[in-house]
């Protein structure tokens, strides 16, 4: 027997331990020291699957929806799955030419084959009904559901405002966001975001190499659950909203109601506005352009942003300032006339007057005589003093400041400073009789319709308003993240709104707006006629009723139309008719509010000249149109 | 010469428990492999578990069928089975369809078998009875010759089936002859010859040229100027520049595009996790992820769910390291190292020289699969296609393996009666 000894098996077992020790210290190295591989398995086989929360919806006052979410499908497909298409028959149902679908099929199969991408957003649950049924023979595809905001009744554009998708800038500010989520981007939709939207979901889920779901991870131990908008109701009165809509149609102009004994705005109206449903879905960009082009600027809420001089409706707290400090009182008389060098301003015919009368006729004399009363009186002991104390008084009205609506993008107006007027005339050389016309509600105020009806809240209530919001309730339960509760009190006492309430009761019933009465409602308002350098006077009106326990109180402003009592007071009336009784009765007012045309006729805007004002570093001029500049400029030539 | 009370007399219970226990894991772990919620059910035959179930159970009684056998008949019928197996390899030449570009299929209705997994142990008969022959000497020129020749006729058939990967086994037939007296050298210049290789691969040649002719003179310079000495430095450096020239050849002359990558791969020299190195790199992510304890029984998701291919079949090792960790790799593998061994033992206990050598082929058959095996899961060797020795899927390798170990269980069973 040939053998060779135990050498060579030696050497034989030493290769075969050699090979297996280098393959243990091998596997240590990967499976005990090494992490990365770990995670490299995570990523291969977790998928992290968003649910997107339903939207909160919205309902109006009394219960009627306003704004929902509508279900649309994005189709979805992984090129890698798509086998034996009938593409005809795909086409068809889809209404796709084949090149278009040619082109989809490419784009997606860039994107990648083995994942799944959109194929074509949001296709109505119409397409998808007839669609769906044949889904089974379309391997490689399939639907996704999304849901689409609709707003049913194509009003309160400017309240509901609109959602878009996220920009890049939004997602680096906010880490709650990624590409693809919805976001509001102005009226309530935006500034109940954190309320509608709800929260997102994950679910984790395992899948195979070929993208397939196998099954959630560890039983859904790490998933969340998408949690669903809050439903919020609105203090809007959508059928108000609605008729509001229709009496400012084919009218630039604003309008808003607000109870004054709660501070519920019960309609906000700028007009011309747009249909909500407009910026909503594929179309949304493309009607945004066009919206945004619109020389009438659909898009601007006249309500919140518009500066407009507030005329005469201003005579209300100009008096009053001066009743609380006691320098008019009820039986307070002036001359009939206003001099101030070669200028004077006068007054229509009518009998000698105390404060109930100036207010009934609106008497232009009086007011700045009381202006000058309070600015200049010695009490103070200079013009600025008195001036400042003045502001005072008419800021505690919620004018010249934010007074903190629950919507987005609210212009807090202008009342200048003592420091403006220092800059501009130089310091102590200025005093009443230069700024004479404030006191009449002309001159560099800018006052939004918002502030208006605020006012008339104020006045209504006697001395107090609720800040004026369009959510009550969220989730079923009172809208507390806002102190809308709290009462804000102006300067004036009670007491003093007696004699105001009596004169802007006269105005409606013997004075300049006696065509916004109706049935036996006691209500109080005031005209305006707003003068205006680029073109026809604004048309003003304010007012509340009943007087007795106010239910409603309203500012009208109609742009370009005369009057006060032309447009806003009808308009204001016609509102006031509707929200009360459910019905008219004045159909040939109502006619010739509807059918009222006061659009320009070439449908121009009317651009402010640049430069024109020289020292404007304090006034910044930020509303379009009416804004501040124009108002300097108004100012400059009455002097 | 006596005849044995029963086929159970002198059986190696160790052998046979250590084959029952790698049986035993390889089903689980295929199980695991391509485990789905739709087919619990481990003996679900529409699955690959299922099937190996019925694999298992034949090999069984194949075993058992070898055991009853006369253990004279393998010797005797060594080459005459080699000579059948050679033939059948011939015919799938001829008659065999490409599968996945190789061709050593047969095919007998829905039964498939791969011939090249049973020219393994055919030719380890044949050698044993060559090598074990009177009068036969390694020394001899004729004996190198002809025993290279059983080994490479096989080898080369396989080779044109385009299997590359079975033909590189017959190199473990290299074992068996240095055990039977081939010179050591046989070894080391295969082994230097290997570093060779990969360096030539990896550095340009002209380097290597340079430093194998520096080692050459320093050799010169510092050994005694003997004859003996002068001639061996000049063969080793000549021989060495001739790998490094033919290597180049070799590498993309002979080999194939896809085997050329994966070799590339491996030496870091092409980084391409989605194309060539996808195999491996998910390989090492489900074998890497299984931690010191694994992901537990079932619980992996990397071979479930198909991120490794071949997960039930060459890389089944990938199951056992997501699932059972370190510890489970290690144990299968230190389980292989005392198959190993054992088997070496009983090699050295034979009196019988043709049950000795024929034990050697076999170890060193089960040694060369799981290196390569292993070793392309876990990225120490090229992705080349052979199976995990009773562990992966598979009739034709289950019943090779079978088939090459309870011959020898029987060959050895006779170690106390004969001498052969």
């Amino acid at each position: 027997m040939y053998n060779p000894g135990s050498g060579q098996r030696f050497v034989i077992l030493s290769i075969f331990t050699a090979v297996v020790i280098i393959f243990l210290i091998r596997l240590f190295y990967i499976q005990v020291i090494n992490e990365s591989y770990s995670v490299s398995a995570t990523n291969n086989v977790l998928r992290y699957i968003t649910d997107y929360p339903a939207r909160g919806m919205i309902y109006d006052r009394k219960g009627k929806i306003i704004a929902y979410n509508q279900a649309v499908y994005d189709l979805m497909v992984i090129p890698k799955q798509v086998k034996d298409l009938d593409t005809a028959e795909f086409c068809r149902l889809l209404d796709l030419s084949r090149d278009a679908f040619l082109d989809k099929m490419k784009k997606a199969s860039t994107f990648s084959k083995m994942k799944a991408s959109i194929f074509e957003k949001q296709i109505s649950a119409e397409t998808f009904a007839s669609f769906q049924e044949k889904l089974y023979k379309f391997q490689g595809f399939f639907v996704q559901p999304r849901t689409l905001r609709k707003y049913p009744n194509n009003t309160a554009a400017h309240v509901l405002g609109y959602i878009g998708e996220v920009n890049d800038e939004l997602i680096a500010k906010n880490p709650y966001y990624r590409q693809g989520d919805y976001i509001g981007i102005s009226g309530i939709e935006q500034s109940y975001e954190l309320e509608l939207r709800g929260r997102r979901g994950v679910r984790i889920v395992m899948v195979d190499v070929f993208n397939r779901e196998k099954g959630s991870y560890k039983n859904g131990a790490y998933d969340t659950i998408a949690i669903a908008g809050q439903n919020l109701v609105a203090t809007l009165d959508a059928e108000l909203q609605a008729y509001g809509e229709k009496l400012l149609q084919n009218k630039v102009g604003s309008l808003v109601a607000i109870e004054p004994q709660t501070g519920e705005i019960l309609a906000m109206i700028s007009s011309p506005g747009y249909d909500p449903n407009l910026l909503v879905g594929r179309v949304r960009s493309k009607n945004y352009a066009y919206l945004l082009r619109d020389p009438l600027k659909p898009l601007f809420n006249r309500a919140m942003q518009a500066y407009y001089p507030p005329g005469s409706t201003f005579k209300l707290t100009n008096a009053l300032a001066a009743l609380q400090e006691g320098l008019i009182h009820t039986g307070t008389t002036f001359p009939h006339s206003f001099v101030v060098g070669s200028k004077s301003v006068k007054c229509h015919p009518h009998p000698p007057i105390a404060l109930e009368g100036a207010i009934q006729y609106s008497c232009n004399p009086y007011f700045c005589n009381t202006f000058r009363t309070f600015i200049d009186n010695r009490k103070y002991g200079s013009s600025e003093k008195g001036y400042r104390l003045w502001r005072e008084y008419q800021m505690s009205f919620g004018i010249g400041k934010k007074i903190g609506v629950d919507m987005p993008h609210e212009l807090k107006g202008l009342i200048p400073s003592v420091e403006f007027y220092d800059k501009y005339y130089g310091s102590g050389r200025w005093r009443a009789s230069t700024i004479y016309s404030l006191g009449i509600g002309q001159g560099e105020l800018g006052i939004n319709p918002m502030q208006m009806a605020n006012i008339i809240c104020i006045i209504a209530n006697k001395g107090f308003y609720y800040t004026p919001h369009v959510i009550k309730q969220i989730g079923g339960k009172a809208n507390l993240t806002r102190n809308l509760a709290e009462k804000h009190y102006s300067m004036v006492d009670a007491k003093n709104f007696d004699i105001i309430q009596d004169g802007m009761q006269r105005v409606v019933e013997a004075g300049t707006a006696r065509i916004a009465r109706f049935d036996s409602v006691t209500i109080c308002g005031k005209t305006g006629t707003a003068q205006n350098p680029h073109g026809k006077d604004h048309s003003l009106f304010v007012a509340f009723a009943p007087r007795e326990n106010p239910k409603i109180a309203i500012a009208v402003m109609v742009e370009n139309a005369g009057y006060g009592a032309t447009w806003a007071a009808p308009i204001a009336s016609l509102m006031m008719e509707k929200y009360f009784n459910d019905s008219i009765k004045r159909h040939e007012l109502e006619e010739r509010m509807f059918n009222g045309y006061l659009l320009p006729l070439e449908n121009k805007n009317p651009e402010i000249p640049s430069g024109s004002i020289k020292d404007s570093s304090q006034v910044k001029p930020k509303a379009r149109g009416n804004g501040t500049t124009a108002l300097l400029e108004n100012r400059r030539n009455k002097r | 010469m006596r005849k044995q009370k029963s086929i159970f007399e002198n059986i190696d219970w160790l052998l046979v428990g250590l084959y029952i226990v790698f049986v035993l894991m390889g089903w689980l772990n295929i199980y695991a492999a391509v485990y789905n919620e739709e087919h619990r059910n481990i003996f679900d035959m529409s699955q690959n578990y299922g099937r190996q179930m019925l694999w298992i159970g034949t090999s069984l009684v194949i075993g058992l069928a070898i055991l009853v056998i006369d253990g004279k008949f393998y010797a005797a019928f060594s080459y005459p089975t080699y000579l059948v197996v050679m033939l059948i390899l011939l015919v799938v030449l001829v008659i065999a369809r490409d599968v996945q570009g190789a061709r050593s299929w047969i095919e007998i209705g829905n039964f498939k078998l791969q011939p090249s997994e049973f020219a393994k142990f055919a030719t380890n008969m044949a050698l044993a009875k060559y090598l074990s022959s009177l009068g036969i000497r390694m020394e001899d020129m004729k004996t190198k010759i002809t025993a290279g020749l059983i080994i490479l006729f096989p080898m080369t058939l396989v080779l044109l089936q385009n299997d590359t990967g079975s033909a590189l086994v017959f190199i473990s037939f290299i074992f068996v002859l240095y055990r039977e007296g081939l010179s050591q050298n046989v070894l080391i210049f295969g082994f230097f010859a290997g570093v060779l290789f990969i360096l030539a691969l990896m550095v340009p040649n002209t380097i290597l040229l340079g430093v194998i002719g520096g080692l050459g003179l320093l050799a010169y310079f510092l050994l005694r100027k003997t004859r003996k000495n002068l001639m061996a430095i000049l063969a080793i450096t000549a021989l060495s520049a001739g790998v490094v020239f033919s290597v180049d050849y070799a590498f993309h002359k002979i080999l194939q595009p896809h085997q050329r990558e994966r070799i590339e791969v491996l030496l870091g020299k092409r980084s391409d996790p989605k194309g060539a190195g996808y195999n491996v790199n998910q390989s090492l992510i489900a074998i890497g992820s299984g931690g010191l304890s694994g992901k537990g029984f079932l619980q992996g998701t990397q071979t479930k769910y198909d991120f490794v291919p071949e997960q039930s079949t060459d890389f089944i090792f990938c199951t056992v390291g997501e699932e059972w960790g370190f510890i489970g790799t290690s144990v299968v593998i230190l389980l292989f190292l005392a198959l190993l061994y054992r088997i070496v033992f009983i090699a050295e206990r034979q009196r019988s020289q043709y049950t000795r050598i024929y034990a050697y082929g076999v170890a060193s058959i089960i040694f060369f699969h799981l290196m390569i095996n292993v070793g392309m899961a876990i990225g120490l060797a090229p992705v080349i296609g052979i199976p995990l020795p009773f562990f992966s899927y598979g009739g034709s390798s289950l019943w090779g393996f079978t088939v090459l170990l309870f011959v020898l269980i029987k060959l050895d069973s006779y170690r106390m009666y004969i001498l052969r």
